[in-house]
């Protein structure tokens, strides 16, 4: 590990860099979604997500206090630079499958930023405030679709059964804790990822009994590569080609 | 030089109207939170609907643009996350006049209580989200028509 900087940095690209990856991964349904309503439903998730990563990169900015924007990090950064935990990288794959990564998200987005109104950070305790309302708001769409199509016809099913299969071993990712969780739990700032998750777990379990879904046995959980820089998967660098090409064709071009 | 006083700002904050919902102005959001005066610098507050509305940098731009038009030079636009916006901040003349323009205007129970079209009570929820970051869409069973609902957060 090259874990040099200031955890709270780390911690802050962690928070900025799950929300931007998300908020670009949904984005790309965009004028794709099955029928209108989801589309603009998908499209106004994705903007609340980069809303907030705007308000997390800007403060990293300040802390790391290299003069970055919170656009410098997010568009002219490399791939070993991101801090986003694997879920959130993956390809959207189908719609079913695009909604249970959100929902799974979704709840641990809600939990996290609820604890941290509490930050003994005072700038990490406005901006939470402020997104745990979305990050709520989100919980109820995501939910209500998850168990609408799990315990929907048996194709729909099928498919969020196949989605969650696939998706379960990287969602125990939120929860791996590191050095510098450690440290921003000890110092009150961001709760420890261990501390959500027996509430994550019956929050989600009691809405995938509802929806009909089996949660795979876990044989085995992502290791936290993503949260932590050390390895991304190979769909990383095709979503920065497509998120920052603009930049990289025309530095600092602006509107 | 004397200032304007801040009521006179706040005077001419009501009267910019809010770039995606032209029907009610700024001060009927309730996204000012506050005008001040530090030395000759003309200090607006204001705290975002939505984290990531784009609203929010034309907001600024109008909210320089008029108070400039009125001859103030110096102004800081300060943005305020917390206490976070709530739809509780909306004037009660902001609520009518949504109502008016088509679109329902945000209810505690978390839905809209008749159509701002026909007045009709039977109306169902189309998706949690709109043409707005700040809105719903709904139908009426009983004109049949769709309509916007300004979301209660």
């Amino acid at each position: 590990m090259t874990q040099t900087s200031d955890p709270k940095f780390e911690a802050l690209l962690r928070l900025g860099d799950n929300t931007l990856i998300l908020g670009h991964r949904v984005s790309e349904w965009c004028g794709h979604a099955p029928v209108l309503e989801e589309d603009i439903a998908l499209a106004n998730t994705a903007l609340d997500l980069l809303g907030q990563t705007n308000l997390w990169l800007e403060y990293a900015g300040e802390v790391e206090g290299k003069g970055r924007s919170a656009d410098d990090l997010a568009f002219l950064r490399d791939a070993w630079d991101f801090r986003n935990v694997l879920l959130v990288e993956l390809p959207n794959g189908d719609f079913g499958q695009t909604l249970m990564r959100q929902y799974l998200f979704d709840v641990f987005n809600r939990m996290n930023l609820e604890a941290m109104r509490g930050s003994t950070d005072s700038r990490i305790a406005e901006v939470a405030e402020k997104a745990a309302k979305e990050a709520a708001y989100h919980v109820e769409r995501s939910e209500g679709t998850v168990i609408g199509l799990g315990d929907g016809t048996e194709e729909s099913h099928r498919r969020m059964q196949d989605a969650l299969n696939i998706l379960w071993p990287y969602a125990q990712e939120l929860f791996i804790t590191d050095e510098v969780d450690e440290a921003m739990a000890e110092a009150g700032v961001i709760p420890h990822p261990k501390s959500l998750q027996d509430a994550w777990d019956a929050e989600v379990r009691a809405t995938l009994a509802q929806a009909t879904l089996e949660v795979p046995e876990a044989h085995f959980g992502h290791r936290g590569s993503g949260k932590d820089g050390r390895m991304h998967t190979e769909h990383l660098g095709h979503l920065l080609t497509q998120m920052q090409w603009l930049q990289r064709a025309y530095p600092g071009q602006a509107w | 030089m004397a200032h304007p006083s801040t009521q006179q700002v706040w005077d001419w904050l009501d009267t910019i109207p809010d770039p995606e919902i032209p029907a009610i102005t700024l001060t009927d959001l309730g996204i000012i939170r506050d005008v001040g005066w530090d030395g000759d610098t003309c200090v607006v507050t204001v705290t975002p609907t939505y984290s990531g509305c784009p609203a929010t940098s034309i907001i600024n731009i109008e909210i320089e643009t008029a108070l400039r038009e009125h001859g103030l030079e110096r102004i800081e636009l300060k943005r305020q996350l917390s206490p976070a916006w709530t739809t509780d901040w909306m004037s009660q003349r902001g609520r009518e006049k949504l109502e008016k323009y088509g679109i329902a205007p945000p209810q505690p129970a978390g839905g809209p209580d008749k159509c701002p079209n026909c007045g009709g009570t039977h109306v169902e929820k189309l998706s949690q989200f709109g043409s707005t970051p700040c809105k719903a869409q709904w139908r009426c069973k009983d004109c049949l028509e769709p309509f916007d609902y300004f979301k209660c957060i």
